[in-house]
């Protein structure tokens, strides 16, 4: 089986995402009898193909007109390189830019496409997956027909590989600029820059939802939490749409899946939206003044009271020691 | 602007407040006394079609599709009542995964020749978040997903897209595909005299194989299962217990 991974970078480094769904290829890779490539889309990304070739054979897509993540373009050059290279399995993390861009890739390569994937195993010679449906409520064990198949896996479901001993190689892609699509025009991303990590990568997350009734209220207790434990910052969805957080702070069905080894919900009252997103975190606290919010029936700890008053105080002990 | 046609694709799915079982034998869910409303995101793009029409100098024709049997009339009913012009019901009583979706819509566009689809991000039912793009990709169409703004910019769109990064601004030709997320608007409520209004707007049927097209299987789903969720909660008294309990039990701190 040829595997292709469709890698996402920040221009420096791929994202940890990607190593976990090189991860999850190389698993399959090796249960099946197979190989493992990984594409790398963008312009001047040297240093990402070289960190990619640390963990696998690295494709390198390098040209202007793909510096910026545009799915009519990227698209087309993953299918083709797909196509060119008799790929069986193009394979990504599930993340805003894979459901974007890969999603429309496999548009062009026939639709045999499975979301969000949590878990695999070979079965008489054919990949066998299982994937959330209804906002996690159901698992369904899917098999997909036709080919190539496409594959974005949740990167909290596999483990990114060790280092290999030396540098894997590294194969320019040339690319026909004139050939590529041009009807979506890149205008800009409006990113907040944080001091904090990313809430999809980082091993402590603190969330904030209803409770939290500004956003300088969110930063003193949710931030503050989060950075007396040197975690992330998450929200619920209600914050977002109050304008409190920012999009990017979601975690939810339809935001952001995470799993770090603590997960801190402060003010939450559990919607299963919510807790598709952050369920299968190692350890759940909960702290909210309702004793009967769902939340707590997904917690391992949970303290009833107001996180006005009980945050400060768990901020200010963290910080005495 | 000048007239301009919108397409808004609507899939049925159960209500999102209800509790979701399982069948014994795990072949599916269990729908029976279970409520069906638009998809959120689908009632999203009704809206946002709406809105376009109510902003516009020009006719704008807003055309509401939906896919499956008989029963989803009463959801094309819902978007007519919120404004919708007409509806189209593709029926076919097959399960279609996205790609079939896609390719269906990709012959329903054919015939239609909107300006712009218009369709939820995803469905909350399988969670996939692929038939918008594998439409776009079918018709050759630009696409900007995961809208949380449009706007017109002479015959272009400026859309703000919602990604992992924080907001995206992206201008896309049209004809274009663009998928609704949440935070594009809030769908309206439809008022009684325009449930009844809806009544009367025509609903054209078409049987999915005059489309000339066959199924194409490409999901094949052979089980589910209801998802373990449970946790045991051990409720704490303090503060100093919490984080007691976090370092010497959990050993999570």
């Amino acid at each position: 089986m040829r595997i292709l991974v469709v890698a996402e970078h920040d221009r420096t480094t791929i994202r940890s995402g990607t190593r976990s769904a090189i991860g999850f290829a190389n698993s399959v890779a090796q249960q099946s009898g197979g190989t493992v490539e990984c594409l790398v889309l963008g312009h001047e990304i040297d240093h990402v193909a070289q960190d990619a070739a640390s963990i696998s054979q690295v494709l390198s897509a390098d040209c202007a007109a793909l510096a910026d993540p545009v799915a009519d373009r990227h698209a087309h050059v993953i299918a083709k390189v797909a196509t060119e290279r008799n790929v069986d399995l193009v394979v990504a993390a599930s993340t805003s830019y894979a459901k974007d861009i890969v999603g429309r890739a496999a548009g062009l390569l026939g639709g045999s496409m499975a979301s969000e994937v949590v878990g695999h195993e070979i079965r008489d010679g054919r990949l066998v997956m299982r994937r959330p449906m209804f906002a996690g409520a159901v698992t369904a064990t899917v098999r997909l027909t036709g080919h190539p198949q496409i594959v974005t896996i949740r990167a909290t479901a596999y483990q990114p590989p060790p280092p290999a001993d030396e540098k894997q190689p590294i194969t320019a892609i040339g690319i026909d600029e004139s050939a590529l699509p041009n009807h979506i025009c890149f205008e800009r991303v409006e990113s907040k820059p944080s001091h904090r990590p990313d809430v999809t990568e980082a091993g402590i997350v603190v969330s904030g939802g209803r409770a939290l009734k500004n956003s300088d209220d969110f930063e003193r207790l949710v931030g503050g939490l989060a950075d007396a434990l040197g975690g992330a910052t998450g929200s619920s969805r209600a914050l977002v749409d109050a304008g409190i957080t920012s999009n990017d702070l979601q975690v939810g069905q339809t935001g952001k899946i995470v799993a770090p080894d603590l997960y801190i919900a402060l003010g939450i009252s559990g919607a299963v939206q919510h807790l598709a997103g952050m369920k299968n975190s190692k350890v759940i606290v909960a702290i909210n003044h309702d004793p009967d919010a769902p939340m707590f029936e997904m917690a391992d700890y949970g303290l009833v009271g107001d996180v006005y008053e009980l945050v400060p105080q768990l901020i200010e002990k963290l910080h005495a020691e | 602007m000048t007239p301009m046609k919108i397409l808004v694709p609507t899939k049925r799915v159960p209500d999102t407040d209800q509790k979701i079982r399982v069948r014994e034998d795990g072949s599916g869910i269990d729908e029976q006394h279970l409520p069906f409303v638009v998809n959120p995101f689908d009632a999203i793009a009704v809206e946002e079609a709406l809105r376009i029409r109510e902003n516009s100098a020009d006719n704008v024709e807003v055309v509401a599709v939906g896919i499956g049997s008989d029963d989803y009339e009463s959801e094309l009913r819902t978007s007519l009542a919120m404004g919708a012009d007409r509806a189209i019901l593709v029926e076919c009583a097959e399960v279609l995964d996205p790609w079939n979706v896609a390719r269906i819509l990709d012959e329903v566009v054919k015939r239609e020749t909107p300006d712009l689809v218009l369709m939820g991000k995803q469905a909350v039912d399988d969670d996939a978040n692929q038939a918008g793009q594998f439409l776009a990709a079918l018709l050759d169409w630009p696409q900007a997903t995961f809208a949380s703004q449009v706007d017109f910019d002479e015959r272009r769109l400026r859309v703000e897209r919602e990604t992992d990064a924080g907001i995206e601004v992206v201008l896309v030709d049209l004809p274009a595909v663009i998928t609704t997320d949440l935070r594009l608007n809030e769908p309206r409520y439809a008022s009684l005299p325009s449930i009844l209004k809806a009544r009367k707007k025509p609903i054209e049927r078409i049987d999915f194989e005059q489309l000339g097209i066959a199924i194409e299987p490409r999901i094949e789903v052979l089980s589910m299962e209801s998802t373990s969720t449970g946790r045991t909660c051990v409720r704490v008294n303090s503060v100093d217990e919490l984080l007691d309990r976090l370092r010497c039990e959990a050993k999570a701190i």
